[in-house]
């Protein structure tokens, strides 16, 4: 198997007629999503191989459609998120310099408005309208010529993150990478034809790969959940129960809204049976109260970054933790290697911290247009004088606990020393959380200053009244300079907590308090 | 209603709300926003609103917010 069109081919013959994508509006088969796919992809002829294709159409089945079309021409992907702002939108196509871009009637105004589609050499960037573009017919000697010369490390799509640095950063991940990964965590989670994933995040986030392709490969169905059910917590179970959804693989962030809400005391979930979670870490507490009420379900703890398709490593959850334990990230997954390195580049032993590195297909291919990043994150492999060997160097700490297991520490740049000793905002964070009334915690430090504050949402009391409570679960070195509490914590577009934008908050105004 | 609409008009400047009634549906304000709605009214108006309350017919308007509000002050009473 070389193209992860292959997954949906054999799906869509096997059975051909079964519901698989379905959103608020539409739901479609596995043969409808390949014809609209197949048929979207005439319009790309013109693009050579490999080019990139940009789609600015809102998290649907249409925008799922237009993706795979763009595989379909022998493209890749790049999804992009159409509320971002203009600007942003600007600096990736600056950076992504897309052959084409597929957008829908809904869309279009914003397309319109991107300063790269109107500059002089936009000519060459073709403009498809995903309600012109579907009506055309299956073209199936062009989609042939157009596979018969794919291989398994082509890209099948770029996905940006921000970096640190701000600027967007296209991470390339080829059919191969998708393929053994999707291999490995439908296989290590069961997922099947009976599978109903009810999908929270979006489609340009590393996390939408697990359903979306599991899906494809495993016959299930993938279910959009609307952004606005996570406004309205008894909606979004009504709609979890009418699709009768039994898979979610949620950010922390999303799971969180049952705990705080205590929303399972109004309305119960019936269907569901796997409950995993990725993307930030998981306080125990908001993890201990959807066991309590859904004790039977399957929870685990998946950790990984873009750059490894989705994740390196996980962590199924098969004891119990108190409200202010620390959940693991476990083991490596299977064809995927990782490992810790020191700062000087040997092997960390058993319980020394180092930085997580990962080898194997899950990795990404580089960054887009963009040598020199790539060369500092996926650097040769320094325990490996012997031939080339690329790794991807995650800028997470880790430990080995006595039970082989990986515990997450923190990103490596928010490790900081005051006074001699190490500090782990990440072990603040999960103090603070861990405290009755708080809903979500955020641990910051001030680059200028070196200060420690602590952003608190929740009913509580006092700020001091937290500092007298922490002072029981962490050192005193490690207790924030400053508690500050919020009436709400900032979100990114993933629904993870938005780090960048509480440091402006802290910094620059303090209106949010 | 004015207290509201100051609350509102605090969680989204730019915006106005005004016999408004598709707060939510519009995308004007999100799941965010709906969490930071709720805890003010509760602060403001010292009500207690529940998550069975919060649904869309209860916040797509600023007048169906005043009748939710009323509804839990006479509750208390």
């Amino acid at each position: 198997m070389k193209n992860i069109l292959e997954y949906l081919e054999k799906t869509a013959e096997k059975n051909p007629h079964k519901i698989g994508f379905t959103d608020e509006k539409r739901e479609v088969s596995f043969l409808q999503l390949m014809n609209n796919s197949k048929k979207i992809a005439g319009s790309l002829k013109s693009l050579s191989k490999n080019s990139p294709v940009a789609i600015m159409i809102e998290r649907s089945v249409e925008c799922i459609e237009s993706m795979f079309a763009a595989v379909y021409a022998g493209c890749f992907y790049t999804v992009i998120d159409i509320h971002s702002p203009l600007s942003r939108i600007n600096e990736i196509f600056q950076a992504l310099k897309p052959g084409a871009v597929i957008t829908d009637n809904d869309s279009l105004s914003i397309a319109g408005q991107l300063k790269y589609l109107s500059e002089e050499d936009s000519e060459n960037i073709q403009l498809i309208l995903y309600e012109e573009a579907v009506k055309d017919h299956i073209d199936n000697k062009f989609l042939s010529r157009a596979r018969l010369y794919m291989i398994d490390s082509d890209p099948l799509y770029v996905l940006f993150t921000s970096g640190s640095s701000g600027t967007p950063k296209g991470t390339v991940l080829s059919h191969r990478s998708v393929i053994n990964y999707i291999e490995w965590v439908s296989e290590e989670f069961s997922f099947s034809q009976t599978t109903i994933f009810g999908s929270q995040t979006p489609l340009y986030f590393s996390m939408s790969v697990t359903d979306l392709f599991s899906t494809l490969k495993c016959g299930g169905t993938y279910t959009l959940i609307p952004k606005m059910m996570f406004s309205f917590p008894v909606k979004l179970i009504e709609y979890m129960n009418s699709r009768q959804i039994n898979t979610i693989y949620w950010v922390p962030s999303a799971l969180a809204i049952a705990s705080n809400w205590n929303l399972f005391q109004y309305e119960k979930l019936m269907y569901i049976e796997k409950v995993l979670f990725a993307g930030e870490v998981m306080p125990v507490k908001h993890l201990n109260y959807w066991i309590r009420f859904l004790p039977k379900c399957v929870y685990a703890n998946l950790f990984g970054p873009t750059e490894t398709t989705d994740i390196c490593t996980f962590y199924v959850i098969d004891r119990e933790f108190k409200d202010d334990e620390q959940l693991p990230i476990g083991k490596p997954c299977n064809n995927c290697d990782v490992f810790l390195l020191t700062e000087d580049g040997r092997m960390a032993a058993p319980g020394e911290e180092g930085e997580i590195a990962v080898r194997g297909s899950f990795l990404a291919s580089g960054y887009y247009n963009d040598p020199e990043k790539t060369e500092a994150a996926f650097p040769q492999n320094p325990l490996n004088k012997s031939y080339p060997e690329r790794i991807y160097k995650t800028g997470d700490l880790a430990r080995l606990n006595e039970k082989g297991e990986y515990i997450y520490i923190s990103r490596k740049d928010f490790q900081i020393k005051r006074m001699g000793y190490r500090i782990e905002l990440g072990e603040i964070e999960a103090a603070a959380i861990s405290l009755k009334g708080i809903k979500s915690a955020a641990a910051v430090c001030d680059s200028e200053s070196g200060r420690i504050l602590l952003i608190c949402e929740g009913k509580v009391k006092e700020p001091e009244q937290i500092s007298e409570t922490l002072k029981k679960k962490i050192p005193s070195y490690m207790l924030p300079d400053e508690i500050i509490k919020i009436k709400v914590m900032p979100y990114n577009a993933n629904g993870k907590i938005d780090r960048a934008k509480l440091k402006k908050y802290i910094t620059t105004d303090r209106k949010m308090r | 209603m004015k207290e509201l609409l100051k609350i509102l008009h605090e969680i989204k400047p730019d915006v106005n709300f005004e016999g408004r009634t598709d707060l939510f549906s519009s995308g004007d304000l999100d799941s965010m926003n709906i969490i930071m709605l709720v805890s003010e009214i509760n602060d403001e108006f010292d009500v207690d609103i529940k998550v069975p309350d919060i649904i869309p017919e209860n916040f797509n308007s600023t007048e169906n917010i005043m009748k939710l509000i009323k509804k839990l002050q006479d509750e208390e009473i």
